[in-house]
């Protein structure tokens, strides 16, 4: 029988994954908001993984939650993506200091 | 039950390596199609763990909406990929000290942890005997939770509104209808009567 320890194992290597996604893929915006979507997934499985081995039910509902944070923080990030582009041309996330209002 | 262990070992292999490759692949068309194919993987892993609801509702959700989002605001852009590579090598070695040091924090944690034994000394929800997991998640959700679930509901909404402020723009030169002009036209401002001479032009 699989134990916990390996869902919890897979759930951190892909947390890691994502935040060292975050930090090779400084430039390129979008990839950083797919290592977001990585680091959340590894949250979900967490949450899971514990719920299905502890016998308790809350454990699913919030990663019910954490998928619907998941699912506007893309959409809100992908519009802000959408207009920076709109204005500069690009989407080099070194100058969005430059960024005003 | 050797079925379920070599189905685990499948699907968290596969699940760790789109992983990798959508943090390193070239292309981020390709990123996202690698993303799909661990949002897939990573829904077998909760029906493994017997959560059928959340693994449909991760492949709704994440693929058919987040990934497809995704897909569309890159090939909709057109930006220069290779420009946006430059300074990867260099970014490297501090992300992967980084990433290397939370790995070592992450598995002693899990290390230490299992050297105890958890338990739970009273569940909030016990997972019911004999009753579906949809249904079982139906009865908690729209009861106790009700309210943290039209939260949610209120969050979605708020994005929703929030993305379509943000990209909308007027356009000029655009006619477009505005409703409240048109009810507020009345005939008198709007039409004229003339007793118009025989053998004489129209004057418009």
């Amino acid at each position: 029988m699989i134990g916990l320890g390996h869902y919890v194992v897979v759930s951190a290597i892909l947390f890691v994954l994502g935040v060292l996604g975050i930090f090779i893929n400084r430039k390129n915006i979008i990839v950083i908001l797919m290592a977001i979507e990585l680091i959340l997934l590894a949250v979900n499985i967490n949450l899971v993984a514990f719920s299905a081995y502890l016998g308790d039910l809350v454990g699913q509902v919030f990663a019910m939650f954490v998928l619907t944070v998941a699912a506007g923080e893309a959409a809100i990030g992908l519009a802000i993506l959408v207009i920076y582009f709109r204005q500069r041309g690009t989407i080099a996330v070194d100058d969005v200091n430059q960024m005003k209002g | 039950m050797t079925v379920q262990v070599l189905a685990f070992y499948l699907f968290a292999s596969i699940v760790v390596a789109s992983a990798v490759m959508v943090i390193l692949a070239r292309n981020p068309v390709h990123s996202v199609l690698w993303l799909i194919l661990a949002f897939f993987n990573a829904a077998g892993l909760m029906v493994l763990l017997g959560a059928e609801f959340v693994a449909m509702l991760l492949v709704i959700v994440y693929v058919g909406a987040v990934a497809v989002l995704f897909l569309f605001v890159v090939m909709m852009l057109d930006i220069d990929f290779a420009e946006l590579r430059a300074g990867f090598v260099s970014y490297f070695p501090l992300g992967g000290a980084i990433a290397l040091i939370l790995l070592v924090e992450l598995v002693l944690g899990i290390a230490i942890w299992q050297a105890g034994e958890i338990t739970l000394a009273q569940r909030v929800a016990p997972t019911p005997e004999d009753v579906p997991n949809i249904e079982a998640i139906g009865q908690i959700l729209y009861s106790r939770y009700i309210f943290l679930f039209e939260a949610a509901g209120l969050i979605l909404l708020v994005a929703m509104i929030g993305a379509i402020v943000l990209t909308h723009r007027a356009r000029g030169g655009v006619r477009s209808q505005d409703i409240g002009k048109q009810v507020r036209r009345r005939p008198q401002d709007a039409v004229r009567n003339i007793d118009q001479p025989v053998g004489k032009g129209v004057e418009l």
